[in-house]
Order: structure tokens, then C-alpha cells, then sequence
């Protein structure tokens, strides 16, 4: 459950709607940071600061595609494969991750070091192909360049 | 012309509020609290502005429907959800001039007796986040924000809301649901925002780009900015330039701008060696347009009439080395990804179109697939209970009658001959 810190937090965040509801996505932003990911534990902690049905924190939750429902690996990788980035050649910058990291969508690399999730458009698409590795972004990747990136990210 | 949303980003430091300042920064603030509320709103009706976010709506009509409802508080959320693929517009104001946008916000809560602020700010943009909740802390010291602006008495309170990767949350009803803190699936209209919107209050939800024009409308006053570009929908436009072009990047244009200019005058033309084929105007979700039909002015009324739609001016520009089905195959896995669930014809339709673009993609097409695409596409347009529906069955129509050829040479070659290419 969270420590008082946290709790003081979610607080300050509620009192900037007129509806303790609405602090819920903030909430679950919190939990992911703290957790690492929406564990069962990760949701009933946010269901009980905000004094919300767990079954609504759950609902809320997997409707959105950057809440994590299983543990993630140390850096995650967020690469886009849109149409903008999918004619610049993003598939490729995909199988070079299968090919040289073992790495494929929404898995993680057995060392923990990379997990992958497929984009649905970061708004980099002036410098595509891109991807955010966890909140940096990286643009106009190649195949060379994106293991030149990645070799930072340890 | 003088560049007015994207004005200073060249400037490393333009996020910081004493860099704002040194360009005139918040004069147009102070200017807008010494005239009256509805001095500002009939300012705003003269300029002719409509909304950036896609659907061109007049701005001044959606506000005057909220002023006219006597319920408060109101609320003012900017729709910083940025997502329709291709499009990367408000990101540069997001990052680089977010002072613009919260001058323009102030100004707005001014004008339609708002004291509360939102930005939903798509969570793809965490860079964003970081530097809209510098740029708030500066503007509250300021006291651009807060209970006092500028000694006057006025109230204004403005907080960032981060989204966490939905789509379907840049759709108003969508967004309210998503702030509220429950799934972003659209609520039936009417009731309209503007009356029962965000914690059943007058809501008005406008784009980033819409709220960063008021600002500019203020100094030089409607009637010159309704000058501006193409008459009926005036002022100046942002355009994600994106694909095989040599220069891509946001381009500050008139609106009206044509598509011919946009690529070859201004995005450097089609990149070396090759033949532009076909271009997406307006972001995935607007009709797909080929190369002989470029020569079309930019802007919500002229793009209907050339078989397509402004959309959020997210120009997808592609060479002879795409393959059309494949771009309609990986749009309908975005539709059919960022599909909400709530209505049939888009929960089914997206699903189907998708695994039908699928088979025809990669070689198992059967003879009788792209009047089955028509089909479902057909039955979709119209009866889905939102844009996004919608806007997917349009995209497929689109490719089929420009580039039938493609779909017919997929299933009859059980290939995709330009797999290999891009």
C-alpha cells in the first residue's frame, strides 16, 4: 500500500478537481511509478487512496494503452510503426530488435534490460522513424543508429 | 508571412517565460482585461477562427453557447491529446511557446466567465508535461494565473491533465469521460459540452493551436485576422509535413494554403529519384488523395469538395515505393486498436477490416475481398456512434477507388510486390 508521501500526493492531486474521481489516471500514474506496474496490489492501493470500487480501477486501467499490466523490463522501449514511420522503414528497426536483442512486442529481453511496446503514433513523425525510450525521444532512426541509442540505456 | 504560433522557437530558451515576455509576451493579456468580456468574444466572432482540432467548428459559436448557459462554473480544457497519426502540429507550441497557449487560455477564461483551466495533455509527450507545469509555476508567480491576474481581480486556475495513451480521448465527449477518471468512451449529443460537459457543467474544449490563435486575434483585432488565408476559415494554420519528403516539419502557412505548395514549395518536394504517388491531406483518418489531385487549397471548406477533409493538416506524403494496401492495412490496425468498444459498426467493423486488409496484404486475398471491404465500409459510414468509425471506413473507400489496381494485383499475385521496397 502507499506510504504516507504517496498518500500526500494523491492528495494534493485531488484538490485540483471539483471530483475525487477524477484524480484516478494520476493516481494510476503514481502506482505505475511506484510499482513498477498495475500489479493487483498496485490497483487495490489507488482503489483505497481514492475510495473507489477496485472492479472501476481495474476497468479504468485497461482501457488505456500506457498502464502496465505485467512487469516491465529496466527501460522501456515505445517505437512507433504508424504510417509515417512504417514508410521511413520502422519494421525493420523491429526485426533488428528481434534479431540482435531477442526482443519482440510486448515482451522483455531475458536480462530484464528492454521491453518493447509497439506505438500508436508518438507525434515524431517529421523525424521518423522514432521511438521514446522511457521518456527520452529518439528520431530519424536507422538500424545503426537505434543500437547506437540503445547501448545508453543500460 | 509573420510567424505568430511558432514565432521565437528558434530561440533554445523559448519555454521560459522572461524569453515570452521580451517578444511582447502577455501584452495581449493585459490588453484583453481592460476591454469587456463580450468585447472579447465579439473579437473572436469577427476573425472568422475555427477550431484546429479537425471539425472546423466556429470557435465563437461554441463559445457563445456556453456563455448563454447560466449554469458555474464553466471550464475551459485545451485538447492537447494530439493523436491522430501524421499529425505533430502542437507539439512545437507544447514544448517550445507554451506561454503562447496559456496566454490564449487566460484570455479565453476571460472571455467565457471561466475560472478553471484543464490542458489534457496526451501522456506520449512527456517532455510536454514537464515543461507546460515550468511554464504554469512562472505564469502563477507572475500572476498571469491565479486569483488576482494582473492586480484585476480576475480569477483563472490552470492545471495539466496527462491521458495515457487512447486516442479516442482527443473526441470532447472521450476527453470529459478521461478527466472525469473513467474510460475514454464518447457520451451521446446532445446534451452538447458547451452545456453539460466536464462534472455535468458548461464545458468548452477547443485544440491547443485554436486557444494559441486568440493571443494574436487580441493584438491585431478580428477584422484584420479574418484577412488571413482563405476567407471562410481564416487566420494562420499549422501543417504536419510528414513521410517521403525531403524537408518534414511543421510549417506555419495561410490557411488555404495549396497541397501542391505545401510539399513542393515548402517540405522540399517528394525526396530524391522518386514520383510522388498518393498523399493523406489531413491525417490518417481524412481520404487518401493521388498525385493528380494536389492542387487543392488547404482548409475546412475547399478539402471536402477534392474528395478528402482538413482534418488536423497532417500532410502523409508518399512515393511510388508504398504500397497503398499496406498503408490501409496498418491504418485499420490503428482503427481497429484505438476502436472504445461502445458502438457495433466501429467494435465489429474496424476488426473486420482489418483482417480482410490483412489476408489481401500478405498474399491470401480471395477474389471477392474488396467488395467485401466496400461492403463492411459501407455499412460503417454514417452509423458509427462517433468520428473514429467513421473516419476508418473512409480511409478504405478512399485507397479502393484510387488504387483499386493494388488491391485487385494483391489477391490476383498473391503478393505484395513492394513488400520488400519500403
Amino acid at each position: 500500500m502507499f506510504n504516507d508521501t504517496i498518500l500526500k500526493e494523491i492528495e494534493g492531486i485531488r484538490s485540483k478537481y471539483p471530483d475525487h474521481k477524477s484524480a484516478l489516471l494520476p493516481a494510476l500514474y503514481i502506482a505505475q511509478r511506484e510499482f513498477g506496474w498495475l500489479s493487483e496490489e498496485a490497483m487495490l492501493s489507488v482503489s483505497k487512496a481514492l475510495n473507489m470500487p477496485a472492479a472501476l480501477v481495474r476497468g479504468t486501467a485497461s482501457f488505456y494503452s500506457m498502464f502496465r499490466h505485467k512487469p516491465m523490463g529496466r527501460n522501456l522501449i515505445q517505437l512507433c510503426t504508424n504510417v509515417s514511420c512504417m514508410i521511413l522503414g520502422a519494421e525493420r528497426l523491429v526485426d533488428l530488435l528481434q534479431s540482435r536483442y531477442g526482443l519482440l512486442p510486448n515482451e522483455t529481453t531475458q536480462d530484464g534490460r528492454f521491453s518493447l511496446v509497439i506505438m500508436e503514433c508518438i507525434g515524431a513523425c517529421g523525424t521518423a522513424p522514432a521511438m521514446l525510450v522511457n521518456t527520452d525521444f529518439h528520431d530519424n532512426l536507422t538500424e545503426k543508429s537505434i543500437e547506437e541509442v540503445l547501448e545508453n540505456y543500460k | 508571412m509573420e510567424k505568430v504560433l511558432l514565432k521565437n522557437i528558434d530561440n533554445p530558451n523559448s519555454a521560459d517565460v522572461e524569453e515570452y515576455l521580451k517578444i511582447g509576451g502577455y501584452r495581449n493579456l493585459s490588453s484583453a482585461l481592460s476591454r469587456s468580456p463580450k468585447e472579447i468574444l465579439e473579437e473572436i466572432k469577427k476573425s472568422g477562427l475555427r477550431g484546429r482540432g479537425g471539425a472546423g467548428f466556429p470557435t465563437a459559436m461554441k463559445w457563445n453557447f456556453a456563455v448563454a448557459d447560466p449554469k458555474f462554473p464553466k471550464y475551459l480544457i485545451c485538447n492537447a491529446d494530439e493523436g491522430e497519426p501524421g499529425t505533430f502540429k502542437d507539439r512545437p507550441i507544447l514544448e517550445r511557446n507554451p506561454h503562447l497557449l496559456i496566454e490564449g487560455m487566460v484570455i479565453s477564461g476571460y472571455a467565457l466567465g471561466s475560472e478553471h483551466g484543464h490542458i489534457y495533455l496526451r501522456g506520449e509527450y512527456p517532455a510536454a508535461r514537464d515543461i507546460l507545469d515550468a511554464a504554469i509555476d512562472q505564469a502563477y508567480k507572475k500572476k498571469y494565473l491565479g486569483d488576482d491576474i494582473l492586480g484585476k481581480g480576475i480569477k483563472f486556475h490552470l492545471s495539466v491533465h496527462q491521458g495515457a495513451g487512447a486516442y479516442i480521448c482527443g473526441e470532447e465527449t472521450a476527453l470529459i469521460e478521461s478527466i472525469e477518471g473513467k474510460k475514454g468512451q464518447p457520451r451521446t449529443k446532445p446534451p452538447f459540452p458547451v452545456n453539460v460537459g466536464a462534472w455535468d457543467m458548461p464545458t468548452i474544449v477547443n485544440n491547443v493551436e485554436t486557444l494559441s490563435n486568440v493571443p494574436y486575434i487580441i493584438e491585431i483585432g478580428g477584422e484584420a485576422y479574418s484577412h488571413i488565408g482563405s476567407s471562410d476559415c481564416p487566420g494562420p494554420k499549422l501543417f504536419s509535413v510528414s513521410g517521403c519528403v525531403n524537408k518534414p516539419g511543421v510549417y506555419e502557412l495561410p490557411m488555404g494554403t495549396t497541397l501542391r505548395d505545401i510539399i513542393y514549395e515548402y517540405a522540399g518536394g517528394v525526396r530524391s529519384g522518386s514520383q510522388l504517388k498518393a498523399v493523406i491531406p489531413g491525417g490518417i483518418s481524412t481520404p487518401v488523395l493521388p498525385a493528380n489531385s494536389i492542387d487543392c487549397a488547404m482548409d475546412f471548406v475547399s478539402m471536402p469538395k477534392a474528395g478528402s477533409m482538413l482534418g488536423s493538416g497532417a500532410v502523409i506524403v508518399m512515393d511510388e515505393s508504398v504500397c497503398m494496401v499496406k498503408v490501409a492495412y496498418r491504418a485499420l490496425k490503428f482503427f481497429e486498436h484505438e476502436s472504445c468498444g461502445k458502438c457495433v459498426p466501429c467494435r465489429e467493423g474496424t476488426d473486420w477490416l482489418r483482417k480482410v486488409l490483412e489476408r489481401v496484404e500478405t498474399g491470401k486475398g480471395k477474389v471477392g475481398d474488396i467488395e467485401l471491404l466496400s461492403d463492411v465500409a459501407g455499412i460503417m459510414s454514417g452509423r458509427t456512434f462517433c468520428p473514429l468509425g467513421d473516419g476508418a471506413a473512409g480511409v478504405v473507400l478512399g485507397m479502393i477507388k484510387h488504387f483499386r489496381n493494388e488491391f485487385e494485383e494483391h489477391i490476383k499475385n498473391k503478393e505484395c510486390k513492394l513488400r520488400t521496397v519500403s
